[in-house]
């Protein structure tokens, strides 16, 4: 299934690659995880390995750090090849990791943490002035300052992740491996990230960048490799590739970056927020919040993660109320002093799709089909309130499961076996079934793959288009502007403003999440 | 006066002699818990080294030898425990409770079957325990008011043992906080996928830790029944080791407070003991009962995170799966 437009990577065809896997396979019980891959990568190049969830990057990475040991297959650095029994021999060989979620102990400090299966000797205060020297010639280096006796959990998030660097770099990483490492980024991080991967290309140091975001592979790679089903499907050179064909390459089939924005035809309001504020044990989470949404409009709400959205959307659900103002719901008001519950807000037409699906969209142990009716209990067409029918549920499950895409369609299978992207999917399909009036989204493509994002787009643009109201909370700001016939920007648990699709776009979005309100916004208001 | 004093430095001597088994659990429970373990089987170890080193005392005569049988007994069991949570990634207060009934049962059991004296081993004549180290000239400093006081009853007159608790402590804090195996230990309780990215086996750093703790205990165990007591009597650690669990928590998973919540639980003891049949002033005559069930309540109290808030290691009691 390798594609025609395969090609070896690298221009330099004397110096043999300094990483070559050859024919890796690696499968976990019925699952081929990895089939014949193989890879070269061309030294002081950052390579991109692309693909969706479950197509098997995670297991080939954690192969070559030994994570997992191979079925069959090689492993060549420099052209030698290799037999690593555990990460301490990827160490050795020069490969380092920085994981998706990050391997610090978060009440360490930074040096410990760097030090941490690395002491020069078997006294701690004498490993650690040692390691200071060296690391302070790699900062400099490398444009990586960190204050060394800083409390790892004091820092940011994209400092942690600069430790974790420096922390494969002071174990001699030449090849450096990171997974995933923009999700947890706000955008001017990702941009500190990039900065640094250029300085280490530019010593030399080969980088191999794990992730599912076309526009990083497009930003910074030289190479990319897409993957898909567990196989190797194409090597390419960035220059020569596209973001529309690596998706096609993805997902297998052409696939639509552009979702099909169709103007909307907004009519009633339904539901209006009047001056919305909540504090939470003496901060104030939300500050007089005040918008209005109409049937049939998609209101995009957008900012940084952490500024309220969460909050909004725990109070539009009934799931907490709010310390003042108050909330109509197509005619019912609900405030601080009659505060309605999530069944009772649910019974106004409302449906919700958590941000977090593992923790409130789905019990994870349950079966798909009892995750499908979760909150929907009652729900007449599964028999009568005291006692579920299995066959009603199951049939229910299915036929969700059916118009939804979701796979494997198997009602009986537990919820946390299905990938992201289908499990988003049940619970969208789940939400929607009941035919809300409104209908609030969290996130509804955090880790979900591109076919799944597409499908998920499409559901809830044509939702809109039969008249459901609804309100999209995203950290991804092109889900945002692609999707939103309004866009609310929120900052630290204030409305920014509210603007036109026409008017929105990324700098004067950007600028707004940011806090920066712009005189002509500020009189939309 | 002068008595009132005495009866204050005999009471520190006695909070010493109580507190000595404590510390060396609570040292072991730290190792332990600090590696992620939790080790509520502390209590059931203790038991066992008690019983194994009084029948080796009375069976070879030797107090060193009853040292090293009860450090084999109690190691012998910290395996079973790591072997349980670590190996099979079992539930660790199963395992340390499983652990502590076992021990209950099986000292009486195989004591009657060895000595037929109702589950007792026999009673231990001094040159099978160890002795009392009295200090250079502490019956001459005796006569020296305070300071020779303290020399005479507070510091001189204590096993060998005594002394190895104190040491424990000083050691369980340089290496905690100041060895790379330390670092290595306290990072696999926080954080074991940390240590096994960075190539070190979470497995083997984890047994590293019970084995140390099965030691401590097994040192513990012998202190009770060949060298503060004469002999071991059944159910013996009465709680001890629950309470050095305790005192551990108290202390915060650090190796001096951990000692000085010890010495707390000790002097109550100690004091309990005192005030038995004492009449005080105001007061009157303190039931028996009453005083004893004290350090106790107090565990209670503490446990119940009355005083100070505790932090433990933030990976304690998980078992170590590897992602996927």
């Amino acid at each position: 299934m390798v594609s025609d437009t395969q090609h070896k990577t690298g221009g330099n065809s004397a110096l043999p690659p300094v990483l070559r896997l050859s024919s890796i396979n690696k499968r976990f019980g019925a699952v081929h995880a990895n089939k014949d891959v193989s890879l070269e990568v061309s030294a002081g190049t950052v390579h991109g390995i692309v693909g969706e969830n479950g197509a098997g990057k995670s297991t080939l990475v954690s192969i070559l750090y030994a994570f997992y040991t191979a079925d069959s297959g090689q492993i060549y650095i420099s052209g030698q090849q290799q037999q690593f029994k555990s990460s301490a021999d990827a160490i050795r060989a020069g490969i380092g990791m920085v994981h998706q979620h990050f391997m610090l102990v978060p009440n360490f400090t930074v040096l410990e943490n760097i030090v941490l299966g690395h002491e020069s000797s078997g006294n701690l205060a004498s490993s650690k002035i040692k390691a200071a020297g060296e690391l302070a010639t790699l900062a400099k280096k490398y444009g990586l300052e960190v204050d060394l006796d800083a409390v790892v959990q004091d820092l940011p998030v994209g400092l942690q992740q600069r430790v974790e660097i420096l922390k494969a770099l002071y174990r001699g990483a030449q090849i450096l491996i990171l997974d995933e490492p923009t999700g947890v980024l706000t955008p001017q991080e990702t941009e500190q990230l990039f900065e640094i991967l250029k300085a280490l290309r530019a010593q030399g140091v080969t980088i191999l960048l794990i992730t599912h975001k076309l526009k990083e592979i497009m930003a910074i790679t030289d190479a990319v490799s897409v993957m898909r089903g567990g196989e190797m499907v194409a090597h390419l050179a960035t220059q020569d590739t596209s973001p529309r064909q690596l998706a096609e390459l993805m997902v297998g089939r052409p696939v639509l970056l552009d979702v099909g924005y169709s103007p909307p035809t907004p009519t009633d309001i339904c539901l209006k927020a009047d001056n919305i504020s909540l504090t939470q044990s003496g901060t104030t989470k939300l500050d007089g919040l005040s918008f209005s949404l109409r049937s049939g409009e998609i209101l995009g709400i957008a900012g940084v993660s952490g500024n309220g959205q969460s909050e909004l959307l725990e109070i539009l659900s009934g799931i907490r109320p709010p310390s003042s103002g108050t909330l109509s719901i197509n005619g019912h008001e609900i405030g601080a002093d009659n505060p309605a519950g999530p069944s009772e807000i649910k019974a106004l037409g409302v449906a919700h799709v958590p941000e977090d699906r593992h923790a409130m969209g789905l019990v994870l142990p349950f079966s798909a089909a009892e995750s499908a009716v979760l909150g929907y209990e009652d729900d007449a067409r599964l028999g009568s309130a005291a006692y579920f029918a299995p066959e009603a549920l199951h049939s229910h499950c299915a036929q969700l499961m059916a118009e939804f895409d979701v796979r494997p369609a198997s009602p009986e299978l537990k919820s946390n076996l299905f990938s992201g992207g289908n499990q988003q999917k049940l619970v969208l399909a789940r939400e929607i079934s009941s035919a809300p009036k409104i209908l609030l989204v969290g996130q509804p493509t955090r880790g979900v793959d591109i076919g799944a994002i597409e499908f998920i787009h499409k559901q809830l643009l044509s939702l809109r288009d039969k008249g459901c109201a609804i309100i999209l909370v995203s950290v991804e700001l092109d889900e945002i502007l692609s999707l939103s016939d309004r866009v609310m920007v929120m900052n630290a648990g204030q409305n920014m403003g509210i603007i036109d699709r026409a008017d929105a776009t990324i700098q004067t979005v950007g600028l707004m999440m940011a806090g920066v309100v712009d005189s002509d916004v500020e009189a939309r208001r | 006066m002068a008595d009132l004093w005495l009866q204050f430095v005999l009471t520190i001597d006695a909070t010493i002699r109580v507190a000595t088994p404590l510390m060396l659990c609570a040292m072991a429970g730290l190792f332990s818990e600090r590696s992620g373990i939790i080790d509520i089987s502390l209590e059931g170890k203790m038991l066992l080294a008690a019983f194994a080193a009084a029948s080796v005392a009375a069976l070879t005569g030797s107090p060193w030898l009853a040292l090293a049988g009860g450090i084999l007994i109690s190691l012998l069991f910290s395996l079973v425990h790591g072997f349980a949570c670590i190996t099979h990634k079992g539930n660790q207060v199963i395992s340390g409770l499983a652990i502590n009934i076992l021990a209950s049962g099986l000292t009486v059991t195989i004591g009657i079957a060895i000595f037929a004296q109702g589950g007792q081993t026999p009673f231990l004549s001094s040159d099978q325990r160890f002795s009392s180290i009295t200090l250079p000239f502490a019956q001459a400093a005796g006569s020296i008011p305070i300071i020779g006081t303290i020399y005479k009853e507070i510091l001189s007159g204590h096993n060998l043992l005594v002394w190895l608790a104190f040491v424990a402590v000083g050691l369980t804090s340089l290496i905690v906080f100041r060895t790379s195996f330390g670092l290595r230990l306290r990072a696999v309780g926080e954080k074991p996928e940390a240590v096994d990215s960075a190539g070190i086996s979470v497995v083997a750093m984890r047994y590293q830790a019970v084995m140390i703790a099965g030691i401590l205990c097994g040192i513990a165990g012998a202190y009770l029944s060949v060298a503060h007591g004469a002999g071991f009597v059944r159910e013996m650690t009465a709680g001890k080791g629950y309470i050095a669990l305790a005192a551990m928590i108290f202390g915060n998973w650090r190796p001096l407070p951990a000692m000085m919540a010890c010495l707390m639980f000790g002097f109550l003891d100690a004091l309990a003991a005192r005030l038995q049949g004492v009449s005080l002033p105001m007061i009157g005559e303190v039931p028996t009962d009453l005083i004893l069930v004290l350090p106790y309540v107090l565990t209670v109290v503490l446990l119940a995170g009355f005083i100070g808030k505790s932090t433990p290691p933030l990976a304690i009691g998980t078992p170590y799966i590897k992602e996927r």
